[in-house]
C-alpha cells in the first residue's frame, strides 16, 4: 500500500497554522502538567536516593520505618558500635554516627508560615560518613557547644537559619556557624548540631538512628547475622540507599498518581480539541480526499494520512509542552514529605524516560483525537467527495 | 438503445453492456442509467453530452472506476471493472486512468511538480525516474517554468494544464475529463482543448470527456448523447 506523502500532511498543518498552534497549545498544556508531575516525582526520588551512601548502613528501632519514630538506646548503640565489619578512619576510629533526629517548627522566609524542619544531632564523623556534604559558608559546629550548621535549602528558606543568625529551640539559643551543601540531597533540608547537646536539650535518652560504614560489602551477611543473633538488638539494619529510597516512595507515588489522574482528566479536553480540529480538516478537504482516492490512493492511505496529521499535531504540542517542562529543571521547590513529616527541598528532574513517556502520552492524545475523523475521511465515497469539491 | 463502435474486438478499449445505475434515497429508487450499451475504440476521443441530470457524469464515473454500477458490465482493456474489489479497482485506476476535473482538483499545499508527481507515487518508479516523467509531462503542457509554483500562484488555465500533466504522467490507457473547460474562459478553454487534441492525436490517448459545451464537444471524434439515462442517436454531422 502506497502512502500519501508526508509533505502533503505537514504542509496542511502549516497552512492552518493558527488552528494548528491553538490545538497544539492545548495539548502542550496537558503535556506540561503530565511531564512536570513525573519530573516532580522523579525529583523527590532522586533527591532522597542520592542522600544515601552505597556502603553506609542505617539502623532503626525494629518496625520504626522512619527516623522520627525510632529509638535506639545508648546500650544498643554501644553494641552496634562494637559489631564486626565496621570501617575505621585513618585514626582507627570506627565510622559510626549515633544521631538523634527531632522535628522543629520554623517560619519560612517567603511567607512567615511555619513548617517542620529536621534537626539532626551528629558528630564530626558525619562528614566522613557523608562525603557529599561540604561546608560552603562558615565552619563546622564544635562538639559540646550550642552551635549548628544548616543545609543550603534551609538557610535560603527559613528565618534565622542563615550564617551568623541565632535560632531558639529547646529552650536554648543556637548559633548558625556554617552552611553546608550536600549536592541536592535530603541533607540540604536539615540542620545539624552536636548529638550530645541535642540529646540534652531535647531530653532524649535514646538516639533515633545509628549510621555506620561497612569495611566491605562482604562483611554485611556476618554483620546482619550478628544483629539477628543478639536478642538485645531489636533493630532493623538496612543499606542507607534503601532506607532513603523507601522514604521517597510514598510521596513520589502519591504525586505521580495524583498528577497522572489530573493529566488524564485534562487530556479529555485536549483530545476533544484535536478531534474538532481534525474533523474541520476533513471537512475542508473533502474534494482533496476524493481526488486522492480517484488517483488510486486506497482508503487505508487516507486513514493513515489523516491519522499522521493528528499525530504530527500532537507531536508539536508534545514537544512544546516538553520544552516548557524541561525549563522547570532550574526551579527549586519544597514540600512536606509525609513519611517524615518534614520539609524536603528538591528540583524537577528531567530524564530520557520521562521524555519518552510524555511524547507517548502526547501521541496517544493525537491518536485518539484523530482516529474518528480519519476513519470518516477514509469511509467517504469518491463520487460524494468529488461532488462536494 | 446502444451505441457500439464499428472496430474489431481488438480495437475496442471500453465495452459497456446493459449498464444500469440507480440510487436509493430513503424509500425512493432513482434510476440514473438504464440498459446502456457503448463501445469506445482505442485512441478514440469521445464527448459525452446531454442535459443536466442525464447521467453523463455518472457514466464517466463508472467508466473511470470511481463508482460501481447497479448492473451490467464495463470491460476496459479486457478487464470487467464492475467485478473488481475496491482495492483492486484503486490499483486499476492508478495504472490505467488519468483524471481531468472541471475545477482542476489540485492539492493546494503541493507545488505543480508535486501535484504531477502524486500519481507516480503509486508506481514503483525511482525518485529520479519520477522526476524525469514529471518534467516531460510539464514540458508537454508548456509549464516547465512553473514547477515550483503552488496552485494559488497559477491562473485557471495553468492549473488545468497542471491537472492535464498529472493525468498523462503515468501514461494511462484512458483519460477521463469532466467538463475540463467548464471553469475557463473561451480562449483558455480553447488552449486546454488543443492540449487534449494533442494527447489524442500525437500520443494516441483514449479520451472520454463530459461537456455541456457543443464547441468543446466538436473537438471530439465522436459525440455520444444521453437523455434521462439512456443513449440517444448521434445527431447528423454538422448538426452541432
Amino acid at each position: 500500500m502506497k502512502a500519501i506523502p508526508l509533505s502533503y500532511i505537514a504542509r496542511n498543518l502549516w497552512v492552518r497554522r493558527v488552528t494548528t498552534l491553538l490545538t497544539a497549545g492545548g495539548m502542550a498544556l496537558v503535556v506540561f502538567v503530565f511531564a512536570t508531575v513525573l519530573m516532580m516525582s522523579e525529583g523527590i526520588r532522586a533527591t532522597l536516593v542520592a542522600t544515601g551512601q552505597a556502603d553506609n548502613m542505617l539502623v532503626l528501632r525494629k518496625g520504626a520505618g522512619a527516623e522520627i519514630n525510632s529509638g535506639v538506646s545508648r546500650g544498643q548503640a554501644a553494641i552496634i558500635e562494637s559489631l564486626p565489619g565496621i570501617a575505621t578512619d585513618g585514626n582507627g576510629q570506627r565510622l559510626v554516627s549515633k544521631e538523634p533526629v527531632v522535628l522543629n517548627n520554623l517560619p519560612k522566609r517567603s511567607n512567615g508560615k511555619p513548617s517542620n524542619v529536621t534537626l539532626r544531632g551528629t558528630s564530626p564523623l558525619a562528614l566522613a560518613l557523608r562525603p557529599q556534604v561540604r561546608l560552603i559558608e562558615g565552619r563546622m559546629f564544635r562538639p559540646g557547644t550550642s552551635e549548628i550548621v544548616t543545609g543550603r535549602s534551609i538557610a535560603n528558606g527559613f528565618i534565622g537559619t542563615g550564617l551568623g543568625e541565632t535560632l531558639r529551640f529547646a529552650q536554648r539559643d543556637w548559633i548558625v556557624v556554617g552552611v553546608f551543601d550536600s549536592g541536592r540531597t535530603g541533607f540540604d533540608s536539615e540542620i545539624w548540631g552536636d548529638a550530645e547537646q541535642m540529646m540534652a536539650a531535647f531530653r532524649r535518652s535514646a538516639y533515633s538512628t545509628i549510621v555506620f560504614r561497612l569495611a566491605d560489602q562482604g562483611a554485611l551477611p556476618a554483620l546482619l547475622a550478628a544483629i539477628d543473633a543478639d536478642p538485645r538488638l531489636q533493630i532493623d539494619a538496612k543499606p542507607e540507599i534503601q532506607f532513603y529510597a523507601e522514604q521517597s516512595e510514598a510521596l513520589a507515588t502519591f504525586i505521580r498518581y495524583l498528577g497522572l489522574f489530573l493529566s488524564l482528566i485534562f487530556s479529555i479536553g485536549a483530545i476533544v480539541g484535536a478531534m474538532i480540529t481534525m474533523f474541520a480538516a476533513v471537512a475542508q478537504r473533502i474534494g482533496e480526499i476524493g481526488t486522492l482516492r480517484a488517483l488510486g490512493f486506497r482508503r487505508t492511505a487516507v486513514l493513515i494520512a489523516f491519522l499522521a496529521e493528528s499525530l504530527l499535531l500532537s507531536l508539536v504540542g508534545g514537544l512544546i509542552g516538553l520544552a516548557a517542562a524541561a525549563s522547570m529543571q532550574s526551579v527549586d521547590i519544597s514540600t512536606t514529605n509525609f513519611q517524615t513529616f518534614s520539609e524536603l527541598a528538591f528540583q524537577f528532574k528531567f530524564t530520557a524516560r520521562i521524555a519518552v513517556q510524555t511524547l507517548a502520552f502526547a501521541l496517544f492524545m493525537g491518536f485518539v483525537g484523530g482516529f474518528i475523523p480519519a476513519w470518516r475521511a477514509a469511509r467517504m465515497k469518491i463520487v460524494d467527495c468529488l461532488r462536494e469539491a | 438503445m446502444s451505441v457500439t463502435g464499428d472496430g474489431g474486438a481488438g480495437q475496442t478499449l471500453i465495452r459497456i453492456r446493459n449498464l444500469s445505475k440507480a440510487y436509493v434515497r430513503g424509500e425512493q429508487f432513482i434510476p440514473v442509467l438504464q440498459g446502456l450499451d457503448l463501445d469506445v475504440r482505442r485512441a478514440e476521443f469521445v464527448a459525452l453530452m446531454g442535459p443536466s441530470g442525464s447521467g453523463k457524469s455518472t457514466l464517466l464515473n463508472l467508466v473511470a472506476g470511481i463508482d460501481k454500477p447497479s448492473g451490467g458490465s464495463i470491460i476496459v482493456g479486457g478487464v470487467d471493472i464492475a467485478t473488481l474489489s475496491e482495492g483492486a479497482l484503486a490499483d486499476w485506476r492508478a495504472a490505467h486512468v488519468g483524471f481531468i476535473f472541471q475545477f482542476y482538483n489540485l492539492m493546494p499545499v503541493l507545488t505543480a511538480f508535486e501535484n504531477v508527481e502524486l500519481p507516480l507515487l503509486l508506481t514503483t518508479l525511482s525518485r529520479r525516474e519520477r522526476k524525469a516523467h514529471v518534467a516531460a509531462a510539464l514540458d508537454m503542457v508548456r509549464l516547465t517554468d512553473r514547477v515550483d509554483h503552488y496552485p494559488n500562484e497559477l491562473s485557471g488555465g495553468q492549473q488545468q494544464r497542471v491537472a492535464i500533466a498529472r493525468a498523462l504522467v503515468t501514461d494511462p490507457t484512458l483519460i477521463v475529463a469532466d467538463e475540463p473547460t467548464g471553469d475557463l474562459d473561451r480562449v483558455t478553454g480553447g488552449e486546454v482543448l488543443d492540449l487534449l487534441d494533442d494527447l489524442h492525436r500525437q500520443l494516441g490517448k483514449t479520451i472520454v470527456m463530459v461537456t455541456h459545451d457543443p464547441k468543446a464537444a466538436g473537438r471530439a471524434e465522436r459525440m455520444v448523447h444521453l437523455e434521462k439515462g439512456v443513449l440517444v442517436p448521434d445527431p447528423a454531422p454538422g448538426a452541432v
